[in-house]
């Protein structure tokens, strides 16, 4: 019982995992970025959320505006600054992004303040209970797992079956062929970073339904969405969900049975063992990689 | 169709094309051949907007291509074909069809698909393959039937025949040949492969050193012993 409690809140946690590290692959496959700012952009548009929230507006409503607010925030944050950045070497755009978590930090604490409030989660977060047991997953927790999934889906669906989704392949993989073919890569940029930065305002509500939110309740999530992000190979979108399941019940399993003081240096030795024995991530194609 | 005129291109201090002057007809095979950097590959890549030029004009059908984003030169109807790597090689052989299809604006239809796995029978049978695998006749095949599919008025084409069998480089320029006469195609071939280019070719224009030396028609340039001695290598 403790087992299948323990592996049914890892699903959870890998969840919103996954869409993290969903939102960081989108970008890493298009524009070889490694996106930091990534947890404060979806701290800034769920913070924007709890605001409609306090002053009356649904948990949709403010879903809803904080996903279409993480949209705008992404373009403008390509074609504002990444844009303009000198490309030539590929560090600069990454200090960037790291420049931007600091930035969106500071601003967030001066326009949302920086305290602990609570923030509400769409349905109810207590375990649901069958013949007299409670298992360690409630409503609100299969409502996470079914956003991640449908959201996944959407993405393969867009990717797959599209023809702006096969120009955004195509100028992720090679972009003056792509231009060659009348492709305008400029514009697929800022629409992978802008649905980048919708699946990350998604997982930043996911995260913060039913618990408290400050400027910084983002931050540990970087650590295992980028962990995710190489399980799944850091190019696949599949890879990235299959990678965040993969960690969430892995660090659910530590903290259940060895202890949760443990979970943070669990992700650190699963990243590690990653890196020396599969490199290229457990899903990926591409045979060489620079990270 | 196609007229340059004096059109130069550096990389920093170093002059890769010199002045260069001269016109591609429509419905004409223009082959453009020189030695390894003559300034073959530069003055593709300048006159489809991936490189910009220092001076001089570039129009097509009166379109000043000088300033023109790459990604418009589809809509215009030139399609420049890259050397060697152009396949994606990540996409599947139609996806990368559909690409080319998509580049003139609006859906692709499938009788456009049709068109070119009539014309490389190989492609149809590949069709759900994915690039990578496919041996470099067949990629050559795949970017030349892609940026077909945009129904360009001028193929940019940069060496074409590089690293294939002869017998490849025969199907592939025999099937140009035939575009050009059925649909009044315009080719601008980029070869180093200068016997086989001109054996296709109409017009012939020879660059050393990223100047023009000669610009004639493609017989009296494979007659005139001096210039292939000099500059062609056979």
């Amino acid at each position: 019982m403790q087992l299948l409690n323990t592996l049914l809140s890892g699903l959870t946690l890998g969840a919103v995992y996954a869409a993290f590290a969903l939102a960081l692959v989108l970008i890493w496959r298009s524009t070889r970025i490694v996106n930091f700012a990534q947890a404060p952009m979806a701290m800034v548009t769920t913070l924007l959320a709890l605001e409609l929230i306090d002053a009356g507006y649904s948990y949709w409503v403010a879903g809803a505006v904080a996903l279409f607010a993480g949209l705008v925030l992404g373009a403008a944050v390509e074609f504002l600054l990444i844009r303009r950045v000198d490309q030539s070497s590929e560090i600069n755009p990454v200090i960037l992004t790291l420049g931007l978590f600091v930035a969106l930090h500071a601003a967030a604490a001066i326009i949302f303040s920086s305290q602990f409030r609570s923030f509400p989660a769409p349905f109810s977060i207590r375990g649901l209970e069958v013949g007299g047991t409670t298992f360690g997953i409630g409503p609100a927790d299969l409502f996470a797992i079914g956003a991640v999934v449908v959201t996944m889906g959407l993405l393969v669906l867009l990717f797959r079956f599209t023809d702006v989704g096969l120009k955004m392949r195509a100028s992720a993989f090679n972009q003056e062929v792509a231009k060659l073919l009348g492709v305008r890569v400029g514009s697929m940029l800022t629409l992978g970073w802008a649905l980048a930065a919708v699946v990350g305002s998604l997982s930043g509500l996911l995260i913060a339904g039913g618990g408290l939110v400050h400027p910084g309740y983002m931050d540990p999530v970087v650590v295992y969405g980028f962990v995710a992000a190489v399980l799944g190979g850091l190019d696949s979108p599949v890879g990235a969900v299959v990678g965040g399941l993969v960690l969430g019940l892995s660090l659910s399993l530590v903290s259940g049975y060895v202890g949760s003081q443990l979970v943070p240096l669990a992700a650190l030795v699963i990243l590690m063992l990653l890196l020396t024995l599969k490199p290229a991530g457990l899903f990926s194609q591409a045979q060489a990689r620079r990270v | 169709m196609l007229e340059l005129h004096e059109l130069s291109t550096s990389y920093g201090p170093v002059k890769a094309l010199r002045e260069v002057s001269f016109t591609a007809r429509e419905g004409a095979i223009t082959a453009v051949l020189g030695a390894n950097g003559a300034g073959k590959t530069t003055l593709l890549r300048t006159i489809s907007g991936l490189l910009r030029p220092t001076s001089g004009t570039a129009t097509f059908d009166g379109t000043d291509l000088v300033g023109t984003a790459p990604e418009k030169m589809p809509r215009l109807g030139l399609s420049h074909v890259p050397e060697g790597r152009g396949v994606i090689t990540e996409l599947t052989v139609e996806e990368n069809l559909r690409l080319g299809g998509l580049g003139r604006g609006g859906k692709v239809r499938g009788d456009d698909l049709q068109r070119i796995f009539d014309l490389f029978p190989v492609l149809g049978e590949r069709r759900t393959a994915v690039a990578h695998v496919l041996s470099g006749g067949e990629r050559q095949m795949l970017v030349v039937g892609r940026a077909l599919m945009a129904r360009p008025r001028m193929l940019l084409l940069d060496e074409p025949s590089l690293g294939l069998a002869p017998r490849v480089v025969a199907q592939i320029f025999a099937l140009l040949r035939d575009l050009v006469a059925r649909e009044g195609l315009a080719v601008l071939l980029v070869e180093q492969n200068a016997r086989s280019a001109l054996s296709i070719a109409d017009h012939g224009v020879v660059l050393n050193l990223g100047a023009v030396v000669a610009d004639q028609d493609a017989a009296s340039l494979a007659a005139d012993d001096t210039l292939r001695h000099a500059y062609l290598g056979f």
